[in-house]
Protein backbone atom coordinates (compact mmCIF):
# COMPACT_ATOMS: atom_id res chain seq x y z
CA UNK A 1 0.00 0.00 0.00
CA UNK A 2 3.05 2.21 0.15
CA UNK A 3 2.94 4.43 -2.88
CA UNK A 4 5.49 7.09 -3.79
CA UNK A 5 3.31 9.86 -2.39
CA UNK A 6 2.57 8.05 0.85
CA UNK A 7 6.30 7.49 1.28
CA UNK A 8 7.11 11.15 1.01
CA UNK A 9 4.18 11.97 3.29
CA UNK A 10 5.62 9.52 5.81
CA UNK A 11 8.96 11.24 5.65
CA UNK A 12 7.36 14.61 6.35
CA UNK A 13 5.43 13.15 9.28
CA UNK A 14 8.58 11.73 10.78
CA UNK A 15 10.66 14.86 10.21
CA UNK A 16 9.78 16.88 13.36
CA UNK A 17 10.50 14.04 15.78
CA UNK A 18 13.73 13.05 14.04
CA UNK A 19 14.92 16.65 13.72
CA UNK A 20 14.22 17.49 17.38
CA UNK A 21 15.96 14.39 18.70
CA UNK A 22 18.91 14.99 16.40
CA UNK A 23 19.35 18.53 17.73
CA UNK A 24 18.76 17.33 21.31
CA UNK A 25 21.51 14.75 20.89
CA UNK A 26 24.11 16.60 18.83
CA UNK A 27 24.16 20.07 20.41
CA UNK A 28 24.68 19.07 24.08
CA UNK A 29 27.01 16.22 23.14
CA UNK A 30 29.22 18.44 21.03
CA UNK A 31 29.27 21.06 23.78
CA UNK A 32 30.34 18.50 26.36
CA UNK A 33 33.00 17.20 24.01
CA UNK A 34 34.41 20.67 23.24
CA UNK A 35 34.39 21.75 26.89
CA UNK A 36 36.10 18.55 28.02
CA UNK A 37 39.22 19.70 26.16
CA UNK A 38 39.11 23.18 27.69
CA UNK A 39 40.15 24.85 30.90
CA UNK A 40 36.93 26.43 32.15
CA UNK A 41 36.69 27.73 35.72
CA UNK A 42 33.94 30.39 35.85
CA UNK A 43 34.74 31.14 39.50
CA UNK A 44 38.30 32.12 38.52
CA UNK A 45 37.09 34.44 35.81
CA UNK A 46 37.07 32.19 32.73
CA UNK A 47 34.31 33.39 30.42
CA UNK A 48 32.72 32.30 27.18
CA UNK A 49 32.96 35.48 25.10
CA UNK A 50 32.15 38.82 26.65
CA UNK A 51 29.70 39.23 29.50
CA UNK A 52 26.17 40.20 28.53
CA UNK A 53 26.40 39.04 24.93
CA UNK A 54 23.26 37.97 23.11
CA UNK A 55 22.50 34.44 22.03
CA UNK A 56 23.87 35.15 18.54
CA UNK A 57 27.31 35.85 19.96
CA UNK A 58 27.08 32.67 22.00
CA UNK A 59 26.34 30.70 18.83
CA UNK A 60 29.34 32.29 17.13
CA UNK A 61 31.56 31.33 20.08
CA UNK A 62 30.13 27.80 19.98
CA UNK A 63 30.80 27.35 16.27
CA UNK A 64 34.34 28.68 16.60
CA UNK A 65 34.96 26.35 19.58
CA UNK A 66 34.96 28.92 22.39
CA UNK A 67 38.21 30.73 21.53
CA UNK A 68 38.34 32.55 24.90
CA UNK A 69 38.91 29.26 26.76
CA UNK A 70 42.34 27.62 26.80
CA UNK A 71 42.68 24.32 24.98
CA UNK A 72 44.32 21.82 27.35
CA UNK A 73 44.23 18.61 25.32
CA UNK A 74 43.54 15.45 27.28
CA UNK A 75 44.55 17.02 30.60
CA UNK A 76 40.99 16.99 31.98
CA UNK A 77 40.54 13.35 31.05
CA UNK A 78 43.73 12.24 32.75
CA UNK A 79 43.09 14.47 35.79
CA UNK A 80 39.57 13.12 36.21
CA UNK A 81 40.58 9.49 35.79
CA UNK A 82 43.66 9.65 38.00
CA UNK A 83 41.97 11.29 40.99
CA UNK A 84 41.12 9.05 43.94
CA UNK A 85 37.57 10.38 43.83
CA UNK A 86 37.08 8.81 40.41
CA UNK A 87 38.12 5.32 41.50
CA UNK A 88 35.94 5.58 44.62
CA UNK A 89 33.01 6.83 42.56
CA UNK A 90 33.31 3.98 40.08
CA UNK A 91 33.39 1.42 42.91
CA UNK A 92 30.42 3.09 44.64
CA UNK A 93 28.47 3.12 41.38
CA UNK A 94 29.18 -0.55 40.73
CA UNK A 95 28.20 -1.53 44.29
CA UNK A 96 24.91 0.38 44.09
CA UNK A 97 24.02 -0.86 40.60
CA UNK A 98 25.07 -4.43 41.42
CA UNK A 99 23.37 -4.45 44.82
CA UNK A 100 20.07 -3.10 43.58
CA UNK A 101 20.14 -5.44 40.58
CA UNK A 102 20.78 -8.49 42.77
CA UNK A 103 17.99 -7.57 45.18
CA UNK A 104 15.45 -6.66 42.54
CA UNK A 105 16.11 -9.63 40.24
CA UNK A 106 16.28 -12.35 42.93
CA UNK A 107 13.37 -11.07 44.99
CA UNK A 108 11.57 -10.07 41.79
CA UNK A 109 11.62 -13.68 40.57
CA UNK A 110 10.42 -15.00 43.93
CA UNK A 111 7.72 -12.37 44.20
CA UNK A 112 6.55 -12.91 40.63
CA UNK A 113 6.32 -16.65 41.26
CA UNK A 114 4.30 -16.02 44.40
CA UNK A 115 1.95 -13.54 42.71
CA UNK A 116 1.41 -16.01 39.88
CA UNK A 117 -0.07 -18.58 42.29
CA UNK A 118 -3.83 -18.81 42.76
CA UNK A 119 -4.97 -16.72 45.74
CA UNK A 120 -7.70 -14.42 46.99
CA UNK A 121 -7.34 -10.73 46.24
CA UNK A 122 -4.53 -11.14 43.71
CA UNK A 123 -5.31 -7.84 42.03
CA UNK A 124 -5.07 -5.91 45.29
CA UNK A 125 -1.76 -7.52 46.26
CA UNK A 126 -0.34 -6.67 42.86
CA UNK A 127 -1.34 -3.04 43.33
CA UNK A 128 0.30 -2.97 46.79
CA UNK A 129 3.54 -4.40 45.40
CA UNK A 130 3.72 -2.07 42.40
CA UNK A 131 2.89 1.14 44.29
CA UNK A 132 6.47 2.15 45.29
CA UNK A 133 7.42 2.49 41.63
CA UNK A 134 5.06 5.45 41.31
CA UNK A 135 6.45 7.35 44.29
CA UNK A 136 8.65 10.23 43.22
CA UNK A 137 12.32 9.65 44.08
CA UNK A 138 12.65 12.67 46.36
CA UNK A 139 9.65 11.52 48.41
CA UNK A 140 10.79 7.93 48.84
CA UNK A 141 14.32 8.98 49.79
CA UNK A 142 13.11 11.52 52.36
CA UNK A 143 10.47 9.23 53.86
CA UNK A 144 13.05 6.48 54.35
CA UNK A 145 15.70 8.88 55.58
CA UNK A 146 13.49 10.50 58.23
CA UNK A 147 10.61 8.30 59.20
CA UNK A 148 12.46 5.00 59.11
CA UNK A 149 16.19 5.64 59.38
CA UNK A 150 16.31 8.66 61.67
CA UNK A 151 18.49 7.56 64.63
CA UNK A 152 16.29 9.20 67.29
CA UNK A 153 12.74 9.25 66.00
CA UNK A 154 12.72 6.79 63.12
CA UNK A 155 10.68 3.60 63.22
CA UNK A 156 13.82 1.46 63.01
CA UNK A 157 15.24 3.25 66.05
CA UNK A 158 12.03 2.55 67.98
CA UNK A 159 12.19 -1.07 66.90
CA UNK A 160 15.84 -1.46 67.89
CA UNK A 161 15.18 0.11 71.31
CA UNK A 162 12.22 -2.19 71.83
CA UNK A 163 14.68 -5.08 71.62
CA UNK A 164 17.14 -3.31 73.85
CA UNK A 165 19.64 -2.57 71.10
CA UNK A 166 21.31 0.73 70.30
CA UNK A 167 19.73 2.43 67.28
CA UNK A 168 21.81 2.34 64.12
CA UNK A 169 22.74 5.63 62.46
CA UNK A 170 21.79 4.17 59.09
CA UNK A 171 22.97 6.76 56.62
CA UNK A 172 26.41 7.27 58.15
CA UNK A 173 27.13 3.83 59.70
CA UNK A 174 25.93 1.67 56.82
CA UNK A 175 25.35 4.23 54.06
CA UNK A 176 25.65 1.86 51.10
CA UNK A 177 23.30 -0.69 52.63
CA UNK A 178 20.77 2.05 53.36
CA UNK A 179 20.93 3.49 49.86
CA UNK A 180 20.63 0.05 48.27
CA UNK A 181 17.59 -0.58 50.47
CA UNK A 182 15.92 2.68 49.45
CA UNK A 183 16.64 2.31 45.75
CA UNK A 184 15.70 -1.40 45.73
CA UNK A 185 12.37 -0.51 47.28
CA UNK A 186 11.72 1.67 44.24
CA UNK A 187 12.91 -0.82 41.62
CA UNK A 188 11.79 -4.18 42.98
CA UNK A 189 8.20 -3.45 41.84
CA UNK A 190 9.40 -2.78 38.30
CA UNK A 191 11.32 -6.08 38.13
CA UNK A 192 8.42 -7.97 39.70
CA UNK A 193 5.90 -6.55 37.27
CA UNK A 194 7.94 -7.44 34.19
CA UNK A 195 8.86 -10.91 35.44
CA UNK A 196 5.24 -11.55 36.39
CA UNK A 197 4.18 -10.64 32.85
CA UNK A 198 6.75 -13.09 31.54
CA UNK A 199 5.63 -15.81 33.98
CA UNK A 200 2.05 -15.47 32.83
CA UNK A 201 3.01 -16.33 29.27
CA UNK A 202 4.59 -19.60 30.42
CA UNK A 203 2.80 -22.62 29.01
CA UNK A 204 1.24 -24.56 31.90
CA UNK A 205 0.95 -27.74 29.82
CA UNK A 206 4.69 -27.87 29.51
CA UNK A 207 5.03 -27.73 33.28
CA UNK A 208 2.40 -30.40 33.78
CA UNK A 209 4.08 -32.67 31.26
CA UNK A 210 7.38 -32.25 33.09
CA UNK A 211 5.67 -32.96 36.39
CA UNK A 212 4.20 -36.19 35.01
CA UNK A 213 7.62 -37.21 33.75
CA UNK A 214 8.80 -36.96 37.33
CA UNK A 215 10.52 -33.54 37.41
CA UNK A 216 10.52 -32.07 40.92
CA UNK A 217 9.69 -28.42 41.68
CA UNK A 218 13.35 -27.38 41.61
CA UNK A 219 13.96 -29.11 38.29
CA UNK A 220 10.83 -27.50 36.86
CA UNK A 221 12.03 -24.10 38.04
CA UNK A 222 15.60 -24.38 36.75
CA UNK A 223 14.95 -26.20 33.47
CA UNK A 224 11.61 -24.76 32.36
CA UNK A 225 10.67 -21.54 34.18
CA UNK A 226 14.12 -19.93 34.34
CA UNK A 227 14.99 -20.44 30.62
CA UNK A 228 11.58 -19.04 29.74
CA UNK A 229 12.31 -15.98 31.90
CA UNK A 230 15.84 -15.43 30.63
CA UNK A 231 14.91 -12.76 28.13
CA UNK A 232 12.74 -10.84 30.59
CA UNK A 233 15.54 -11.02 33.17
CA UNK A 234 18.07 -9.70 30.67
CA UNK A 235 15.77 -6.81 29.82
CA UNK A 236 15.17 -5.99 33.49
CA UNK A 237 18.93 -5.97 34.10
CA UNK A 238 19.73 -3.77 31.11
CA UNK A 239 16.94 -1.22 31.62
CA UNK A 240 17.55 -0.96 35.34
CA UNK A 241 21.28 -0.57 34.79
CA UNK A 242 20.68 2.42 32.57
CA UNK A 243 18.40 4.06 35.15
CA UNK A 244 20.58 3.06 38.12
CA UNK A 245 23.74 4.50 36.57
CA UNK A 246 21.88 7.82 36.58
CA UNK A 247 20.56 7.67 40.18
CA UNK A 248 20.69 11.21 41.52
CA UNK A 249 17.79 12.45 43.65
CA UNK A 250 18.11 9.63 46.21
CA UNK A 251 21.70 10.65 46.97
CA UNK A 252 20.99 14.37 46.66
CA UNK A 253 18.43 14.37 49.51
CA UNK A 254 19.93 11.69 51.79
CA UNK A 255 23.71 11.84 52.10
CA UNK A 256 24.58 14.52 49.55
CA UNK A 257 27.43 12.29 48.41
CA UNK A 258 29.00 12.02 51.89
CA UNK A 259 30.04 8.81 53.69
CA UNK A 260 31.40 7.22 50.52
CA UNK A 261 28.12 7.34 48.61
CA UNK A 262 29.39 9.52 45.79
CA UNK A 263 28.55 7.80 42.53
CA UNK A 264 29.99 8.75 39.17
CA UNK A 265 26.84 10.73 38.35
CA UNK A 266 27.05 12.58 41.65
CA UNK A 267 30.78 13.26 41.29
CA UNK A 268 30.26 14.82 37.86
CA UNK A 269 27.34 16.87 39.21
CA UNK A 270 29.57 18.19 42.01
CA UNK A 271 32.42 19.02 39.63
CA UNK A 272 30.13 20.85 37.24
CA UNK A 273 27.63 22.72 39.42
CA UNK A 274 29.21 22.83 42.89
CA UNK A 275 32.93 23.37 42.31
CA UNK A 276 32.30 24.76 38.82
CA UNK A 277 35.22 23.01 37.17
CA UNK A 278 33.44 22.66 33.86
CA UNK A 279 36.30 21.18 31.85
CA UNK A 280 36.96 18.45 34.40
CA UNK A 281 33.25 17.72 34.84
CA UNK A 282 32.76 17.51 31.07
CA UNK A 283 35.58 14.98 30.79
CA UNK A 284 33.76 12.99 33.49
CA UNK A 285 30.59 13.36 31.47
CA UNK A 286 32.31 11.84 28.44
CA UNK A 287 33.34 8.85 30.58
CA UNK A 288 29.74 8.47 31.82
CA UNK A 289 28.43 8.57 28.25
CA UNK A 290 30.89 5.86 27.17
CA UNK A 291 29.92 3.70 30.15
CA UNK A 292 26.18 4.03 29.45
CA UNK A 293 26.74 3.27 25.77
CA UNK A 294 28.41 -0.04 26.53
CA UNK A 295 25.23 -1.12 28.36
CA UNK A 296 23.00 0.44 25.72
CA UNK A 297 24.54 -1.58 22.88
CA UNK A 298 23.46 -4.84 24.51
CA UNK A 299 19.95 -3.56 25.20
CA UNK A 300 19.52 -2.30 21.65
CA UNK A 301 20.54 -5.66 20.25
CA UNK A 302 17.79 -7.45 22.16
CA UNK A 303 15.15 -4.84 21.40
CA UNK A 304 16.24 -4.78 17.75
CA UNK A 305 15.90 -8.53 17.39
CA UNK A 306 12.39 -8.22 18.72
CA UNK A 307 11.51 -5.75 15.95
CA UNK A 308 12.29 -8.26 13.20
CA UNK A 309 9.53 -10.61 14.26
CA UNK B 1 0.59 -20.96 34.57
CA UNK B 2 -2.14 -20.77 37.19
CA UNK B 3 -3.39 -24.25 38.02
CA UNK B 4 -6.14 -25.66 40.20
CA UNK B 5 -4.95 -26.09 43.80
CA UNK B 6 -6.47 -27.17 47.08
CA UNK B 7 -8.11 -24.62 49.35
CA UNK B 8 -5.52 -24.81 52.18
CA UNK B 9 -2.78 -24.23 49.63
CA UNK B 10 -4.67 -21.25 48.28
CA UNK B 11 -5.12 -19.87 51.79
CA UNK B 12 -1.41 -20.22 52.46
CA UNK B 13 -0.56 -18.41 49.20
CA UNK B 14 -2.99 -15.67 50.13
CA UNK B 15 -1.51 -15.22 53.61
CA UNK B 16 2.10 -15.05 52.39
CA UNK B 17 1.33 -12.77 49.46
CA UNK B 18 -0.72 -10.33 51.54
CA UNK B 19 1.97 -10.17 54.22
CA UNK B 20 4.69 -9.37 51.71
CA UNK B 21 2.45 -7.00 49.79
CA UNK B 22 1.58 -5.03 52.91
CA UNK B 23 5.23 -4.97 53.97
CA UNK B 24 6.26 -3.45 50.65
CA UNK B 25 3.38 -0.99 50.75
CA UNK B 26 3.97 -0.11 54.40
CA UNK B 27 6.20 2.99 53.90
CA UNK B 28 3.46 4.58 51.78
CA UNK B 29 0.75 3.63 54.26
CA UNK B 30 2.84 4.93 57.15
CA UNK B 31 3.43 8.25 55.35
CA UNK B 32 -0.28 8.71 54.72
CA UNK B 33 -1.18 7.83 58.34
CA UNK B 34 1.53 10.11 59.76
CA UNK B 35 0.22 13.03 57.72
CA UNK B 36 -2.94 12.96 59.87
CA UNK B 37 -1.08 12.97 63.21
CA UNK B 38 0.19 15.81 65.32
CA UNK B 39 3.97 16.27 65.32
CA UNK B 40 4.18 14.77 68.82
CA UNK B 41 2.25 11.66 67.82
CA UNK B 42 4.33 11.32 64.66
CA UNK B 43 7.45 10.52 66.68
CA UNK B 44 5.74 8.78 69.61
CA UNK B 45 7.44 5.68 71.01
CA UNK B 46 5.86 3.15 70.87
CA UNK B 47 4.46 4.37 67.53
CA UNK B 48 0.72 4.88 67.28
CA UNK B 49 -0.81 3.12 64.34
CA UNK B 50 -4.49 3.95 63.93
CA UNK B 51 -5.73 5.18 67.30
CA UNK B 52 -4.70 8.80 67.42
CA UNK B 53 -6.52 12.09 67.05
CA UNK B 54 -6.87 12.43 63.30
CA UNK B 55 -6.14 15.98 62.22
CA UNK B 56 -5.96 17.86 58.91
CA UNK B 57 -3.82 20.58 60.45
CA UNK B 58 -0.58 19.52 58.68
CA UNK B 59 -2.13 19.97 55.26
CA UNK B 60 -3.11 23.51 56.15
CA UNK B 61 0.34 24.30 57.51
CA UNK B 62 2.13 22.95 54.44
CA UNK B 63 -0.04 25.00 52.09
CA UNK B 64 0.31 28.14 54.22
CA UNK B 65 4.04 27.98 54.77
CA UNK B 66 5.25 26.98 51.36
CA UNK B 67 2.47 27.84 48.96
CA UNK B 68 2.03 24.23 47.94
CA UNK B 69 -0.41 25.10 45.16
CA UNK B 70 2.28 26.88 43.16
CA UNK B 71 4.52 23.80 43.15
CA UNK B 72 1.57 21.62 42.26
CA UNK B 73 0.65 23.90 39.38
CA UNK B 74 4.25 23.82 38.10
CA UNK B 75 4.20 20.02 38.22
CA UNK B 76 0.94 19.92 36.31
CA UNK B 77 2.20 22.34 33.64
CA UNK B 78 5.57 20.60 33.26
CA UNK B 79 4.30 17.01 33.25
CA UNK B 80 1.11 17.73 31.32
CA UNK B 81 2.67 20.14 28.83
CA UNK B 82 5.64 17.92 28.02
CA UNK B 83 3.41 14.87 27.56
CA UNK B 84 0.88 16.57 25.30
CA UNK B 85 3.58 18.26 23.24
CA UNK B 86 5.40 14.92 22.94
CA UNK B 87 2.24 13.14 21.76
CA UNK B 88 1.56 15.80 19.14
CA UNK B 89 5.05 15.36 17.70
CA UNK B 90 5.16 11.58 18.10
CA UNK B 91 1.77 10.52 16.69
CA UNK B 92 2.58 11.39 13.04
CA UNK B 93 6.05 9.86 13.34
CA UNK B 94 4.86 6.62 14.92
CA UNK B 95 1.92 6.44 12.52
CA UNK B 96 4.12 6.69 9.46
CA UNK B 97 6.64 4.17 10.82
CA UNK B 98 3.89 1.67 11.61
CA UNK B 99 1.93 1.98 8.36
CA UNK B 100 4.54 3.03 5.79
CA UNK B 101 7.63 1.20 7.03
CA UNK B 102 10.79 1.58 4.99
CA UNK B 103 14.16 -0.12 5.15
CA UNK B 104 15.36 2.52 7.56
CA UNK B 105 12.44 2.43 10.00
CA UNK B 106 14.12 -0.03 12.34
CA UNK B 107 17.36 1.97 12.37
CA UNK B 108 15.49 5.19 13.12
CA UNK B 109 13.59 3.57 15.98
CA UNK B 110 16.74 2.15 17.52
CA UNK B 111 18.56 5.44 17.09
CA UNK B 112 15.72 7.25 18.88
CA UNK B 113 16.01 4.75 21.70
CA UNK B 114 19.76 5.38 21.90
CA UNK B 115 19.17 9.09 22.60
CA UNK B 116 17.20 7.99 25.66
CA UNK B 117 20.28 6.13 26.90
CA UNK B 118 22.36 9.29 27.01
CA UNK B 119 23.18 9.87 30.70
CA UNK B 120 21.67 13.18 31.76
CA UNK B 121 24.69 14.16 33.82
CA UNK B 122 26.87 13.92 30.70
CA UNK B 123 25.01 16.85 29.18
CA UNK B 124 24.16 18.67 32.43
CA UNK B 125 26.42 21.66 31.86
CA UNK B 126 25.56 22.17 28.17
CA UNK B 127 21.83 22.25 28.95
CA UNK B 128 22.43 24.49 31.96
CA UNK B 129 24.55 26.80 29.82
CA UNK B 130 22.00 26.91 27.00
CA UNK B 131 19.28 27.77 29.52
CA UNK B 132 21.38 30.64 30.86
CA UNK B 133 22.23 31.93 27.40
CA UNK B 134 18.58 31.78 26.33
CA UNK B 135 17.49 33.32 29.65
CA UNK B 136 15.23 30.39 30.53
CA UNK B 137 16.86 29.01 33.67
CA UNK B 138 14.14 28.38 36.27
CA UNK B 139 11.50 28.66 33.55
CA UNK B 140 8.78 26.03 33.43
CA UNK B 141 8.34 26.18 29.66
CA UNK B 142 12.00 25.30 29.24
CA UNK B 143 11.37 22.23 31.40
CA UNK B 144 8.30 21.37 29.32
CA UNK B 145 10.54 21.24 26.24
CA UNK B 146 13.39 19.36 27.96
CA UNK B 147 11.15 16.69 29.51
CA UNK B 148 9.33 16.35 26.19
CA UNK B 149 12.64 15.62 24.48
CA UNK B 150 13.66 13.16 27.19
CA UNK B 151 10.43 11.19 26.91
CA UNK B 152 9.94 11.54 23.15
CA UNK B 153 11.72 8.22 22.37
CA UNK B 154 9.48 6.34 24.80
CA UNK B 155 6.37 8.04 23.42
CA UNK B 156 7.29 7.20 19.82
CA UNK B 157 8.09 3.61 20.77
CA UNK B 158 4.93 3.04 22.75
CA UNK B 159 2.72 4.53 20.04
CA UNK B 160 4.58 2.53 17.40
CA UNK B 161 3.95 -0.78 19.19
CA UNK B 162 0.26 0.11 19.55
CA UNK B 163 -0.19 1.31 15.97
CA UNK B 164 1.55 -1.75 14.60
CA UNK B 165 -1.19 -3.90 16.08
CA UNK B 166 -3.84 -2.13 13.97
CA UNK B 167 -4.28 -4.34 10.91
CA UNK B 168 -3.47 -2.52 7.67
CA UNK B 169 -6.16 -4.52 5.85
CA UNK B 170 -8.85 -2.56 7.67
CA UNK B 171 -7.55 0.63 6.08
CA UNK B 172 -7.53 -0.98 2.65
CA UNK B 173 -11.07 -2.25 3.16
CA UNK B 174 -12.21 1.23 4.15
CA UNK B 175 -10.52 2.66 1.08
CA UNK B 176 -12.20 0.10 -1.17
CA UNK B 177 -15.53 1.10 0.30
CA UNK B 178 -14.80 4.61 -0.88
CA UNK B 179 -13.58 6.24 2.35
CA UNK B 180 -11.59 9.43 1.79
CA UNK B 181 -8.35 10.04 3.66
CA UNK B 182 -10.26 12.22 6.08
CA UNK B 183 -12.87 9.51 6.73
CA UNK B 184 -10.13 6.95 7.09
CA UNK B 185 -8.39 8.98 9.76
CA UNK B 186 -11.51 10.09 11.56
CA UNK B 187 -13.71 7.00 11.59
CA UNK B 188 -11.34 4.07 11.17
CA UNK B 189 -7.96 4.90 12.56
CA UNK B 190 -8.78 7.24 15.44
CA UNK B 191 -11.17 4.92 17.32
CA UNK B 192 -8.59 2.13 17.10
CA UNK B 193 -5.67 4.34 18.09
CA UNK B 194 -7.27 6.14 21.02
CA UNK B 195 -6.68 3.45 23.69
CA UNK B 196 -2.98 3.26 22.77
CA UNK B 197 -2.62 7.03 22.79
CA UNK B 198 -4.41 7.26 26.14
CA UNK B 199 -2.11 4.77 27.85
CA UNK B 200 0.96 6.42 26.34
CA UNK B 201 -0.29 9.72 27.70
CA UNK B 202 -0.82 8.26 31.14
CA UNK B 203 2.56 6.55 31.49
CA UNK B 204 4.50 9.54 30.23
CA UNK B 205 2.65 11.90 32.51
CA UNK B 206 3.77 9.71 35.42
CA UNK B 207 7.38 9.60 34.22
CA UNK B 208 7.48 13.37 33.76
CA UNK B 209 5.80 14.03 37.12
CA UNK B 210 8.47 11.99 38.94
CA UNK B 211 11.48 13.19 36.92
CA UNK B 212 14.01 14.44 39.46
CA UNK B 213 17.25 15.31 37.72
CA UNK B 214 16.43 18.21 35.45
CA UNK B 215 13.64 19.50 37.67
CA UNK B 216 16.07 19.71 40.61
CA UNK B 217 18.98 21.18 38.66
CA UNK B 218 17.25 23.66 36.39
CA UNK B 219 14.76 25.25 38.78
CA UNK B 220 15.11 27.35 41.91
CA UNK B 221 12.00 29.38 42.75
CA UNK B 222 9.60 30.21 39.94
CA UNK B 223 9.48 26.94 38.05
CA UNK B 224 10.11 24.50 40.92
CA UNK B 225 7.71 21.54 40.76
CA UNK B 226 6.80 19.09 43.55
CA UNK B 227 10.07 17.12 43.26
CA UNK B 228 11.99 20.24 44.24
CA UNK B 229 9.40 21.20 46.86
CA UNK B 230 9.88 17.86 48.62
CA UNK B 231 13.67 18.09 48.31
CA UNK B 232 13.49 21.36 50.28
CA UNK B 233 12.49 19.24 53.28
CA UNK B 234 15.85 17.45 53.26
CA UNK B 235 17.28 19.77 55.91
CA UNK B 236 15.20 19.08 59.02
CA UNK B 237 13.86 21.90 61.17
CA UNK B 238 12.57 20.78 64.55
CA UNK B 239 9.58 18.49 64.52
CA UNK B 240 8.55 18.01 60.94
CA UNK B 241 7.63 14.36 60.28
CA UNK B 242 3.90 15.03 60.09
CA UNK B 243 4.37 18.00 57.78
CA UNK B 244 6.81 16.06 55.61
CA UNK B 245 4.22 13.28 55.42
CA UNK B 246 1.43 15.66 54.46
CA UNK B 247 3.58 17.23 51.74
CA UNK B 248 4.64 13.78 50.49
CA UNK B 249 1.11 12.45 50.47
CA UNK B 250 -0.08 15.37 48.38
CA UNK B 251 2.81 14.90 45.96
CA UNK B 252 2.31 11.18 45.36
CA UNK B 253 -1.45 10.66 45.73
CA UNK B 254 -2.50 11.75 42.22
CA UNK B 255 0.24 9.67 40.61
CA UNK B 256 -0.48 6.54 42.66
CA UNK B 257 -4.04 6.64 41.42
CA UNK B 258 -3.03 7.19 37.80
CA UNK B 259 -0.32 4.56 38.18
CA UNK B 260 -2.73 1.87 39.23
CA UNK B 261 -4.65 2.43 36.01
CA UNK B 262 -1.54 2.14 33.91
CA UNK B 263 0.23 -0.91 35.34
CA UNK B 264 -0.39 -3.03 32.23
CA UNK B 265 0.98 -0.33 29.93
CA UNK B 266 3.96 0.15 32.19
CA UNK B 267 5.50 -3.12 31.07
CA UNK B 268 5.07 -2.39 27.40
CA UNK B 269 6.20 1.21 27.69
CA UNK B 270 9.32 0.63 29.72
CA UNK B 271 10.56 -2.47 27.90
CA UNK B 272 10.03 -0.87 24.49
CA UNK B 273 7.64 -3.63 23.50
CA UNK B 274 10.15 -6.38 24.22
CA UNK B 275 8.06 -7.92 27.02
CA UNK B 276 4.31 -8.12 26.65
Amino acid sequence: MATQSSRSAARIMMAPAVFLLLVWMLVPLSLTLILSFKRFLPLRGDRIGERGDGFGDFLLDYITGFPTLDWVGFQNFSAFASSGAFTDAVITTLVIVGGVLAVSVIFGILLAMLLDQPMWGQGVVRILVIAPFFVMPTVSALVWKNMFMDPTNGLFAHLWRAFGADPVVWLSDVPMFSLILIISWQWLPFATLILLTAFQSLDSEQLEAAEMDGAGPLARFFFIALPHLSRAITIVILIQTIFLLAVFAEIFVTTGGAFGTRTLTYLIYQRVLESQNIGLGSAGGVYAIILANIVAIFLMRIVGKNLDR
Amino acid sequence: MARAVTTPRKALNTAIAWTIGLLIFFPILWTVLTSFKTEAEAIANPPVFLFFDWTLENYGVVQERSNYMRFLWNSVIIAGGSTILGIIIAVPAAWSMAFVPSRRTKDILLWMLSTKMLPAVGVLYPIYLLCIELGVLDNRYALVVILMLINLPIIVWMLYTYFREIPGEILEAARMDGASLKDELLYVLTPMAVPGIASTLLLNFILAWNEAFWTLNLTSVDAAPLTAFIASYSSPEGLFFAKLSAASTMAIAPILILGWFSQKQLVRGLTFGAVK
